[in-house]
């Protein structure tokens, strides 16, 4: 066993490395360094393209869903609403929601601006032809896939419950996993932006 | 999708692609090139090639895609890499074909690859060898580890590398073809016991994930699954991937293991007891 002693002090050294030497606490998952930072070019509500470059400077919320989502979808957007709404009044306009649709056939540029402008100003509804969404999702190690339709045509899409936070810069910061309360996220969101703005 | 798409890799990793080549190269290269009474059959060629085009089926095909974003066939994904495809390996054994290319070495490359022998010799020290084993399956699946695991693009390529490293170097010595009557290779009781020690706490890991009420690794929820499958029945699947196939491999591998013993059974008559070299 001796001789194991030595492989075990490397070991437990590498897990303490791994839990401490961060001193911001956080409520989401801190993720910089585990992910690239923010990237895409998808079409926006008007159909022009959109990339990461036309919200650079604010924080992006990045969420996957689609307008047919009978519960996760609204339920995190509503949420991410309240949570940008309890921020200090300097910050509230430096946070950008950009929704991705993950189904292109049935959520149309006018249903996704309706849909996302039920959700505040401050949200971008986007989607793409599949490739592109795919690209982007797998970049976000990320996946979404589809259920066969029932009889009236309607299905299912399985897709990432979470939202990625992306600072100002774009590099990625925080995964926001379901669970969190508004006041929490908010208070996250809060953190980043007094963070990156001085 | 057209056929093509599902044997093409989802996440292209050129190294990867570059190491099982390499592989396969030299294998193909030495079995040629070396005299022909040294040269393993065609049953010990087709495992070889069988385990080593399992692991790159699991590693560089559209498999790898069900297996980032589903804890099952993640978990069926590890089961080759860790067990199958090195047993295939270990079980062909390919000592021929590297010992000639060993000799075609030059002293001065011998002496450069020579830390790399001791680092394997001291890995196949079977306390570290079996703790290493059973570690690195328990490491991965550690919820916060397997989370950034499955997040970060390098961590997932260094947790699928070490698990397949790691279980060639395990089952090589489980199924070391040297006699231990004769060579220093591990004695066969004592690859028993290993075999029959790293079985019980992968059990014990297997029934736990199985037998767990709540969600163990949310991070397929978080990420998405590849289709819309209920989470408790993919967390069942893989737990029951983790808890029973490794069990019975491992009792598979004690089957071969006394088989080879009993073969060997008065073959050496002036060698020392053949269970482990106790006597």
């Amino acid at each position: 066993m001796r001789r194991m002693l030595p492989l075990w002090s490397v070991f437990v050294a590498l897990m303490l490395a791994g839990c401490t030497g961060k001193e911001e606490n956080w409520h989401g998952k801190d993720i910089s360094g585990l992910m690239p930072e923010l990237e895409f070019q998808l079409q926006g509500t008007n159909g022009q393209p959109v990339t990461a470059a036309d919200s650079k400077g604010t924080i992006r919320l990045l969420y996957f869903g689609f307008t047919s989502c009978p519960d996760v979808c609204p339920t995190t957007l509503t949420d991410l609403r309240r949570s940008v709404q309890q921020l200090p009044e300097q910050y509230r306009d430096d946070v950008t929601t950009l929704f991705v649709s993950v189904d292109p056939r049935r959520d149309t540029p006018e249903r996704l601006a309706s849909y996302v402008n039920f959700f505040g100003e401050r949200i971008v509804g986007l989607t793409s032809e599949e490739p592109a969404l795919r690209k982007l999702a797998k970049r976000y190690r990320t996946t979404f896939g589809y259920d066969d339709p029932d009889a009236s045509g309607n299905y299912n899409v399985s897709h990432s419950s979470a939202v990625y936070v992306f600072d100002r810069n774009g590099d990625a910061r925080l995964l926001l996993r379901p669970g969190l309360s508004p006041e929490q996220i908010s208070e996250d969101l809060a953190q980043l932006a007094r963070k990156s703005s001085s | 999708m057209p056929v093509s798409s599902y044997l093409l890799p989802y996440d292209f990793s050129p190294l990867t692609l570059l190491s099982y080549m390499l592989v396969l190269g030299f294998y193909g290269v030495g079995l040629l090139r070396m005299p022909e009474q040294d040269r393993p059959g065609s049953g010990r060629i087709v495992t070889f090639t069988l385990g080593v085009m399992l692991c790159y089926a699991v590693m560089q095909t559209r498999f790898d895609y069900y297996s980032q974003y589903m804890f099952f066939v993640h978990r069926g994904q590890h089961l080759i890499l860790h067990h199958l495809g090195p047993i295939l390996i270990a079980l062909s054994n390919p000592l021929p074909v590297m010992r000639f290319w060993y000799r075609k070495m030059s002293p001065s490359v011998r002496y450069w690859l020579q830390p790399l022998g001791w680092i394997y010799r001291l890995l196949q020290q079977p306390v570290i060898a079996s703790v290493l084993f059973v570690g690195l399956i328990y490491f991965w699946l550690w919820p916060p580890i397997h989370f950034d695991a499955m997040l970060s693009r390098q961590l997932y390529w260094i947790m699928n590398w070490s698990m397949l490293l790691d279980g060639l170097l395990f089952w090589w010595l489980i199924f070391d073809p040297r006699s231990p009557a004769v060579t220093s290779a591990l004695g066969y009781g004592k690859r028993i016991l290993l075999l029959a020690l790293v079985a019980i706490p992968q059990m014990i890991l297997g029934a736990w994930i199985v037998f767990s009420r709540g969600m163990v690794y949310d991070v397929y929820e978080v990420c998405g699954r590849a289709w819309p499958m209920p989470p408790e029945t993919d967390q069942l699947l893989g737990g029951l991937l983790t808890w029973i196939p490794p069990a019975m491999m491992s009792i598979i591998g004690i089957l071969i293991v006394l088989r080879r013993a009993m073969h060997e059974d008065g073959k050496y008559p002036k060698s020392r007891s053949l269970a482990g070299g106790n006597a």
